[in-house]
């Protein structure tokens, strides 16, 4: 069927900010959606809040819009852009409750706008619990015994029924937030509480469960002529019982044989028809390990992380055929985009092994919850292919920059046997570890099957991995013993941990032995058909297809996972890094491990190696490829970690040099460096031992900032008070000695203030300078950044301005450099400069128009910045205010504490721009999943050191009308200084405790400054998780606070009684 | 132990050896499907046929109790990139090198089938032999290049004797070609009445067993080597409604005066498009198939093209424009595969009830 013709502008709703279980595949799937519809030439009109994608960049889109995800505001872009559609399906969870919601709303009928794709009632038919088992029963398809309830007594009655362990499920929300698997009654209650709140519809399935069964994922497409396909199957390691977006994933499945493959795939296909699903869609399926039983456990009937997974494993663009679809094209006319003469309505073969293994959060989050369930807590994924399954499980560890490069965990050899048991039974994140530990200390595999159901297929491979180092103990640099550990995916790193022996003279040995790997390539058909795919994995066989060509290339690294403090910016930079090779003329290359990306879509670069970020790996394909050199300073620390010992390797870096950024990040050469640039910097010393740390100290004066050298989004970075602190912080915090040192410098209080800037060593380039809105001590990551700055003296402007400048080109930057300074007694401080791209580049490039990180990468690759156009100095700044609001994912991990500090703790960000600060802040804070009430309820609770600023913020509350609830200290501090306050008795005591004024809804927002720290049993902690598992905003900073309060007030008409008539007070209104 | 593989071009492959440690000349072709090895291994049509799997992992859930589709496996040998040493399914009774060693098939592991199959892919399909490392890879090729390879496969994996399976429905006569089980367990699945006959039947034999409908079965080789059988489907199209799988197909096609071809490399896997030229629906097939009606031949003849390969557009389907009779090229039964198009079986009996119900009535 011909596209349609009817339609000629359509809107793309996109993902919003990155949040756990909602990440980076959702920008590449809009991508992707946004070059399809605008390939078939309709008029694409964006609307996404996240200014870090690609698909917010003014050229993937006719217009694009940076605004919040609501109702209010999309509704107003459609009165405005008159769209005559909406494609709904490609904005993850967000993008389409937001077009249920609209079409609700009325407003699409309002104006005339279609939906394309699957139609909204079938989208609620998959999502709606009752609907979809009613749909489920009809067409014949199994679900598990199940239930919808509202309440606890329901659910009770359900577990009569059916009996202990059900999963709880709450209805509508992404990632499965607030459910669980309960196995007893007290868990029970909790879980279906918690479930029942996170609801937006106030409902949850209680589902008799089905843990152990095995985990099959389909990933199927249809469209309106009714041909649907399969595009890959999946098999989940961990079987039923902890979240997909959890498990480790195979792809195609493992252990299933044809007619039970047949089987599932028969009950996929029916229910995507009888879905009528136009597009893409995940059916989820447990299938019983001993019988052909199976059930249907959820369809999602849209784009999702599973089909970002499916994508990058076959090479099949998902996202992109599933637009197409949408605007009528068949599966049937399209072209498979990777070979290029054959159909897209085919099933891909795949001649290779997937292995997906989810990164999670809890090397940030040392308080917080391990164990994994049906609520997902990673934020990010790797993927590795090999040609077996041990090759890519190990390449696939080994990706996940975790410091793990094999099936061995560092010290978990001094793990107690019961210990490693229990966490073989109640799966955590580094279970794959436990398991291995096992089967070292002798443990069989039939009963590693007891304890974690997983199949004996999988278990035998991870025997045979571990009896493998074995092997490798009794042969050292044996060559056929050494190929052998290759083809099982061993890294040079552990076999020189096995040989005792360093990993670079195991790779020189190796290579002279002629061991070195080959690419193949991801063609979608099993090489039945020639395929031009620049795409391609390592392993250890005999052809290799991937062929030098004569251009002269160059290799861009990318990130690898997203982490929190490594988010989805950096991809951005990498894909315009990439962009800018390409319009210089060079084979771009890029490799890359994170199959959520729009960096590892092929067709954004000349050639793809989807292949971990270790100096192994990458080395290989420098060997292969000789390119002219390498750029990393586009993909995090991740990249700026291996250009150590690249540079050893005689490859050359791109830009900065590696001496240059040497004087950026060690210590002692920055300090010297500013020393001689006359530039201040808080006072501070490296120490080597605790003693030393201790002296540092007293010699500088508390509080100081102490933080170990060379980390990432400021882990383990903390503010210290006094002396007991630091030592308890040096003898648990981190390991200190000669090679780890750690950075003691004087914290001083003031503006922070954030610059990027670009210089070639003769131009420095100034897009932007950004003012946070927190003090410094906030992590510039975790900060409310305003754009331009609001309160600086034009002095300071021109000092910060002349200190970039000076620090460009004092540290010999060639690229990006990021600064971030703090103004404190009127003095400009430099605290620290990153030698790379950074989190706000994305950011500022979007309200500057200046493509920032293209412009660094041509000038890497050497040309001016004055040829480019641009000249040195600040760039006038653009009218209006933007302001970059984090968004944090804690509902997603209990048991961490939301205290903001020099760690970074969010996940990602949104955009709010407007004509003044609080506007923007207004719209920023929306965007941020934040409801802002013209009047309300705020419960204050406050540190001692914080009660006389904390009194002012009281007092504006008070007079827009809020009431204010606190507990003893503070109600008395505020009832002393004329403020009317409620007091409520602190946790525990009393009847109806400032727990109970959260749950109870009373208060609208929560201020908190109370005993900051890491223990859960304080009540400063237990107040704010109480906070956030109801859903009630937070705050930590009393800066946060007041920029909010700036919003509320200049929402309200203020009502100040008239001089005289003080007694009217009471009726103190706020109007809006 | 070690193996080589050896092709006709000169290639030599070191492997692993596993099941039978014999030697086997054929031809060697690839099969991309992902699953259903054990339904590959047994498929009759890749009698002779050295078969190489672009999937680097088989034998993973091992060899079951059900899933043969024939009593004795006719291929001659087994490329693999990795042979499972620990299969998991709860069906799995035997490995897969135990069932091999069982049936005296030689298999060959470690190989780089990638490149394998992209030397078949660019060159077609070839000669090849499996054999010991020791053996000089000269003596091999001379060996290789002396050989004819066998064109009598139809009469060795063909039934010797008719033999039924009964049923309470319409009786169809299934021409045992290299029939696949699954052929026959659609039609007892549909309550027919079956009788398996041999492929050298003739028109006459098979009409006295008053059949409501006939099956041209699926089977190996190239069809041209099977006179005998295009002579006996020419006597029977027209008088009962025919169906005809796979070399079913082709020698119908050769019995209603088209012409056959053998292709580079052939269709062999379970995601092969085929588009319906009524409906234009697209189903996903199982194929297994060396040779194709010739699309040029269909000129002048009987024949109607009702179904045709999505990506090099070659026949995969025909139906009679005056006689009750369509075949298809690819496998309705799949297993393995996906099952799409079983729905054909249905449509092929609905036309014998058709046809059966007229003439009834023609006779009352």
């Amino acid at each position: 069927m011909p596209k349609r013709d009817d339609i000629h502008s359509i809107l793309v709703i996109g993902s919003g900010p990155i949040v756990i279980g909602q990440a980076a595949e959702f920008d590449y799937a809009g991508t992707q959606a946004c070059i399809a519809l605008k390939e078939e030439g309709y008029r694409v009109i964006l609307v996404n809040s996240n200014p870090a994608t690609i698909m917010t960049d003014t050229e993937m889109a006719d217009v694009v819009y940076i605004e919040p995800l609501t109702i209010e505001f999309v509704s107003r872009i459609i009165r405005k852009e008159r769209p005559d559609a909406i494609l709904p399906t490609l904005g993850g969870q967000t993008g389409l409750n937001l077009a249920v919601e609209l079409a609700n709303s009325g407003i699409l009928d309002e104006c005339g706008v279609k939906i394309l794709g699957t139609k909204l009632s079938a989208i609620e038919q998959a999502e709606d619990r009752e609907l979809f088992r009613s749909l489920m029963n009809e067409l014949g398809e199994p679900v598990p015994d199940s239930e919808i309830i509202h309440s606890l007594g329901e659910a009770n009655a359900f577990v009569e029924r059916v009996g202990f362990p059900v999963i709880v499920r709450p209805a509508f929300t992404l990632g499965g937030t607030g459910g669980g698997i309960c196995t007893d009654q007290k868990e029970l209650e909790e879980i279906v509480a918690g479930g029942l709140k996170s609801s937006p519809v106030n409902q949850c399935l209680l589902e008799k469960s089905i843990a152990g069964f095995k985990e099959i994922e389909y990933e199927v497409m249809r469209d309106a002529n009714d041909n649907s396909i399969v595009v890959c199957n999946m098999e989940n390691f961990d079987p039923v019982g902890i979240h997909t977006g959890d498990s480790i994933v195979v792809a195609p499945s493992q252990t299933l044989s044809d007619r039970e493959y047949q089987l599932l795939r028969n009950a996929s296909l029916k229910i995507i028809r009888a879905l009528k699903i136009e597009g893409g869609c995940n059916v989820q399926l447990a299938l019983d390990p001993d019988s052909f039983r199976y059930y249907v456990i959820e369809v999602n009937p849209r784009v999702s992380r599973s089909s970002a997974l499916a994508s990058k494993a076959t090479g099949y663009p998902i996202a992109k055929l599933a637009a197409k679809i949408a605007v009528g094209l068949t599966l049937d006319e399209m072209m498979n985009p990777v070979t290029g003469k054959t159909y897209a309505c085919f099933e891909p073969a795949l001649d290779y092994i997937v292995t997906k293994i989810p990164r999670w959060p809890f090397d940030k989050f040392e308080s917080a919850n391990r164990t994994l369930g049906t609520q997902m807590k990673a934020t990010g994924e790797v993927m590795a292919i090999g040609r077996s399954f041990e090759e890519s499980i190990q390449k696939a560890i080994r990706s996940l920059e975790a410091g793990v490069y094999s099936l061995f965990l560092p010290n978990i050899e001094q793990v107690e046997g019961t210990v490693l048991e229990k966490r073989i039974k109640k799966a955590g994140d580094e279970r794959l570890f436990y398991l291995a530990e096992a089967i070292r200390r002798g443990t069989s595999i039939e009963v590693l099957h007891e304890w974690s159901k997983i199949d004996l297929f999988f278990l035998k491979k991870l025997e045979k991995i571990i009896h493998f180092e074995l092997s490798l103990e009794n042969k050292r640099f044996d060559p056929d013993t050494a190929l052998e550990a290759k083809k099982l995916g061993f890294s040079d790193k552990r076999i020189a941990e096995i040989w005792n022996s360093e990993e670079k003279d195991v790779r020189k040995w190796r290579t002279s032995c002629g061991i070195r790997p080959v690419y193949k390539m991801v063609d979608t058909c099993a090489a039945e058909f020639e395929s031009g795919t620049p795409y391609f994995y390592s392993t250890y066989e005999e052809e290799n297809e991937s062929l030098r060509t004569e251009r002269e290339s160059v290799v861009v690294l990318g990130s690898g996972p997203i982490r929190i403090g490594q988010g989805i910016e950096f991809d951005y930079a990498t894909v315009h890094c990439v962009k800018a090779i390409k319009e210089a003329g060079y084979e771009a290359i890029i490799i890359n491990s994170n199959p959520e990306t729009v960096s590892t879509d092929f067709s954004i670069s000349d050639k793809l190696y989807f292949e971990p970020l270790t100096i192994e790996d990458v080395m290989n394909v420098i060997d292969l490829e000789k390119p002219k050199g390498v750029i990393v300073q586009f993909g995090g620390q991740t990249a700026i970690n291996l250009a150590n010992k690249l540079q050893e390797n005689g490859v050359y870096i791109l830009g900065t040099s590696l001496e240059a950024m040497d004087m950026a990040e060690d210590r002692d050469k920055f300090e010297y460096c500013m020393k001689n640039l006359e530039i201040p910097q808080p006072e501070g010393s490296t120490a080597m031992s605790v003693e030393e740390a201790v002296a540092i100290a007293a010699k500088i004066g508390y509080p100081v900032l102490v933080r170990p050298s060379y980390v990432l989004g400021g882990r383990a970075m903390e503010i210290v008070e006094k002396e007991e602190e630091l030592i308890h912080y040096m003898k648990n915090a981190v390991k200190i000695n000669p090679e780890h040192p750690v950075l003691i410098d004087r914290y001083l209080t003031g503006n922070e203030i954030e610059v990027d800037a670009i210089s070639d060593g003769e131009t420095v380039l100034i897009p932007g300078i950004m003012e946070h809105i927190e003090r410094a001590g906030v992590h510039s990551g975790d900060s409310i950044a305003v754009y331009p700055p609001q309160n600086l003296s034009e002095e300071i402007l021109k000092k910060l301005v002349d200190y970039t400048i000076k620090l460009a080109k004092g540290l010999e930057i060639k690229g990006l450099l990021n600064i971030q300074f703090v103004i404190a007694n009127g003095e400009v401080y430099v605290l620290e400069v990153n030698p790379r791209s950074s989190r706000t580049v994305p950011f500022l490039s979007k309200i500057t128009n200046i493509p920032m990180a293209k412009i660094a990468a041509k000038v890497i690759l050497g040309q001016k910045l004055a040829e480019q156009g641009y000249g040195t100095g600040l760039v006038q700044a653009k009218e209006g205010v933007y302001v970059k609001v984090p968004v944090f994912s804690f509902a997603k991990l209990h048991e961490v504490d939301i205290t903001l500090g020099p760690e970074m703790k969010s996940t990602g960000e949104v955009m709010g721009k407007d004509h003044t600060i609080e506007k923007a802040l207004y719209k920023g804070l929306i965007a941020a999943g934040m409801k802002i009430k013209d009047y309300g309820t705020v419960l204050l609770t406050v540190a001692d050191k914080d009660k006389d600023e904390a009194m002012l913020l009281a007092r504006r509350f008070a007079n827009i009308g809020y009431n204010i609830v606190s507990t003893g200290g503070t109600a008395k501090y505020l009832e002393n200084a004329n403020i009317k306050v409620k007091a409520v008795s602190k946790i525990g005591s009393g009847d109806y405790d400032v727990l109970d004024v959260i749950r109870s809804g009373e208060a609208q927002m929560v201020i908190n400054t109370l005993t900051r720290g890491k223990q859960p049993e304080r009540d400063g902690f237990r107040i704010r998780r109480e906070s956030v598992e109801n859903g009630i905003p937070c705050l930590t900073s009393l800066d946060t606070a007041e920029a909010i309060l700036r919003v509320i007030e200049s929402m309200t008409f203020s009502a100040e009684a008239m001089d005289h008539a003080k007694a009217t007070k009471k009726k103190e209104m706020a109007f809006r | 132990m070690k193996r080589q593989l050896i092709l006709e071009d000169g290639t030599i492959f070191l492997g692993e050896g596993f099941g039978s440690e014999v030697s086997k000349l054929g031809e060697i072709v690839f099969n991309t499907g992902m699953t259903g090895y054990q339904e590959i291994l047994s498929d009759p049509s890749y009698c002779g046929q050295i078969v190489t799997l672009t999937y680097p992992l088989i034998g993973n859930y091992g060899i079951n109790h059900d899933d043969f589709e024939s009593i004795n496996p006719a291929v001659s040998a087994l490329v693999v990139k990795e042979v499972a040493e620990f299969p998991s399914n709860w069906r799995c009774g035997l490995s897969l090198d135990e069932y091999l060693l069982k049936k005296g098939i030689p298999g060959i592991s470690g190989i780089d089938t990638r490149k394998l199959t992209k030397i078949i892919r660019t060159y077609g399909t070839l000669k090849a032999a499996v054999c010991s490392a020791e053996e000089n890879p000269k003596d091999v090729l001379a060996r290789l290049a002396a050989s004819n390879l066998r064109n009598d496969q139809v009469k060795q994996v063909s039934t010797k004797s008719a033999y039924p399976s009964p049923g309470r429905g319409r009786r169809i006569v299934i021409v045992d070609f290299g029939m696949k089980h699954g052929i026959l367990r659609e039609l007892n699945d549909r309550n027919c009445d079956c009788i398996v006959v041999p492929y050298n039947v003739t028109a006459e034999e098979i009409m006295n067993l008053d059949p409501d409908g006939i099956m041209l079965s699926n089977g190996p080789g190239d069809p041209k080597d099977v006179p005998e059988a295009i002579e006996m489907i020419k006597g029977i199209i027209g008088k009962v409604p025919l169906f005809g799988i796979c070399l079913g197909h082709q020698l119908f096609a050769l019995a209603s005066g088209a012409d056959t071809v053998k292709m580079k490399f052939g269709h062999r896997g379970s995601n092969h498009p085929v588009k319906d030229l009524k409906s234009g629906k697209v189903a996903i097939t199982a194929q297994n198939h060396g040779y194709t009606v010739d699309g040029a031949s269909i000129a002048g003849t009987d024949l109607e093209v009702t179904h045709l390969a999505l990506n090099d557009g070659s026949i995969e389907g025909l139906s009679h424009k005056t006689a009750p009779a369509f075949t298809v090229q690819y496998h309705p039964e799949a297993s393995p595969g996906p099952e799409d198009a079983a729905g054909l079986f249905d449509r092929f009996l609905e036309m014998v009830e058709t046809e059966r119900e007229e003439a009834d009535y023609a006779k009352a």
